[in-house]
């Protein structure tokens, strides 16, 4: 099998796929891409099955080394490198690719035609770095590994170009009402859904610490811990919301005001800190139709 | 079909409905959400991805491509309404060994102090009940235990520790459990166990599942 070099790791890169569903009564949660319209065009581009498992890069990208070769695409945030994003490239022989910094969000994937080869944890390649689960050994690549490629491939390399706007990620994420959005009074609903919050230093795979107006709660926000979704947006005692991201605890104790859209999730993943993000409620059947709309989008392009 | 009088639907987020099978943490209503659980992970349902179980309530996540919220609940209502019938399999009574207090157990000393016992006081009455594992979450293989004595119920740490080490095991409210992993954590530690509460290589990769009964006994390590 051809063989991916780890020259220099980056900040964070972890191999992900689409997630694993399943885990949730053990306790574990879904984890995959942060941005998966990313990782899916990304796949799309070489020729790969949506769910491929790529390597996510965060904020700073890494040195590969492509002994034998490679078709890679990258897909995501614009890091700087010398290579174009969203086209699929031929890397010969013996190569490297170098990619630093980010220029726009957080995360960038690096697509590999045929996918990262990993041992399956569950059914999914997805790291779940806070149990050590998944991926290449449960963690973040280190400088030395290796990583094998692998032949799941659906069809040929596409034509690359950037992808429809409507796909780039969003700063005003829409949200839904959260089961506990009636705890809140009027006015803290006003003040979520009116002022921009920051994101903190805190934010990960886990979920994003945000920043701004505090919020209050009825009854001092003690309820019965259950299971908590993907996006969710609790407000522990304090008032700074939280979004809940995808290596989220499967369960939470506190109340949530709202959660992200499924169709605004990716965006959550490009956020970075010191982003000042804003909220959009919208209704279930709004919500349905934006990610409708998105699917139809992500299956048009390339 | 009418869903039973004390199931609460609520859609969390777009992808996903929070079942409430109760309003209360009691055997009765762990145990309807213990057969909705084994219902749902036996007759999978179209479009339904992962479960989230917890005290009272089941979430259910969904493609919400496939299907809404209200079809969800449709789909439901005829197995929350054999739910009395389902016969579940005998709980496992699984025995954890623990060494209380010392350097293993570090809150041990003051939580025995707020309620004017010694730490084998504690002990012997943490040791002497039968807990229920109610269900797994928070991460992989946390199992949140109910059924602690009253007297023994105290509250987590105003400021949680930033790790806790594999094995501890802590009170919070009514509640004991034991860490899997070394997390961050507002558990009271009162000890540890040798015991590997999860291991994802092996199956079952989780020593307990939901509904299990659960024992701690005394050890020295």
């Amino acid at each position: 099998m051809p063989l991916i070099h780890i020259e220099k790791p980056g900040l964070f890169t972890t191999v992900q796929d689409l997630g694993r569903p399943g885990g949730g009564p053990l306790g574990i949660s879904a984890s995959g891409a942060a941005d998966p319209i990313a990782l899916r065009l990304g796949n799309r581009l070489v020729g790969n099955p949506e769910g491929a498992a790529a390597l996510e890069m965060t904020l700073l990208g890494g040195t590969f080394g492509f002994p034998d070769g490679a078709v890679i695409a990258l897909a995501g945030s614009d890091f700087e490198t010398e290579i174009p994003l969203w086209n699929p490239i031929r890397i010969p022989p013996g190569a490297t690719l170098r990619v630093g910094p980010t220029r726009s969000g957080a995360r960038c994937y690096l697509a590999v035609r045929g996918g990262i080869a990993v041992e399956l944890f569950l059914g999914s390649a997805s790291t779940h770095v806070l149990s050590g689960l998944g991926g290449h050994e449960g963690r973040a690549l280190r400088k030395g590994d290796v990583l094998r490629i692998g032949d799941s491939t659906v069809g040929p390399v596409r034509q690359g170009g950037p992808p429809p706007s409507a796909l780039a990620p969003r700063k005003v994420l829409r949200v839904t009402n959260g089961p506990q959005a009636d705890w809140f009074p009027e006015a803290s609903r006003t003040i979520f859904y009116n002022s921009g919050y920051r994101v903190t230093e805190e934010a990960n795979r886990m979920g994003l610490r945000l920043g701004g107006a505090a919020l209050t709660v009825r009854s001092g926000g003690h309820m019965i811990t259950e299971g908590v979704p993907l996006g969710a947006i609790q407000v522990p005692a304090g008032g700074q919301p939280i979004i809940l991201f995808v290596e989220q605890q499967t369960t939470g104790g506190y109340p949530k005001i709202a959660n992200v859209i499924a169709a605004d999730v990716a965006s959550v993943g490009q956020l970075r800190p010191r982003d000042e993000v804003r909220f959009e409620r919208v209704d279930l059947a709004t919500a349905r139709r934006l990610l409708q709309q998105q699917e139809d989008l992500i299956r048009e392009a390339y | 079909m009418k869903p039973p009088d004390w199931v609460r639907f609520v859609p969390a987020s777009d992808q996903s409905l929070l079942v409430t099978v109760g309003e209360e943490i009691a055997p009765s209503v762990h145990e309807r959400l213990r057969k909705l659980l084994y219902l749902l992970e036996k007759e999978r349902l179209p479009a339904v991805g992962n479960l989230h179980p917890a005290y009272c309530s089941l979430l259910i996540r969904f493609n919400s491509l496939a299907t809404t919220h209200e079809e969800l609940e449709g789909d439901l209502a005829p197995l929350l309404a054999r739910l009395e019938e389902v016969a579940l399999p005998e709980p496992r009574e699984i025995e954890i060994p623990l060494h209380y207090g010392g350097e293993f157990g570090p809150d041990m000393a003051e939580l025995a102090e707020m309620h004017s016992m010694t730490p084998a006081q504690v002990a012997e009455m943490h040791s002497s009940a039968v807990y229920t594992a109610y269900f797994l979450g928070f991460t992989p293989g946390f199992a949140y235990l109910g059924g602690l004595p009253e007297a023994l119920a105290t509250p987590r740490l105003p400021v949680p520790r930033r790790s806790v080490p594999v094995g501890s095991v802590g009170i919070a409210g009514n509640q004991t459990g034991i860490y899997p992993s070394s997390t961050a954590g507002g558990w009271r530690l009162i000890g540890r166990t040798p015991v590997p509460l999860f291991r994802p290589a092996e199956q079952p990769m989780s020593l307990l599942a939901v509904g299990d009964r659960v024992r701690f006994r005394p050890i020295c390590l």
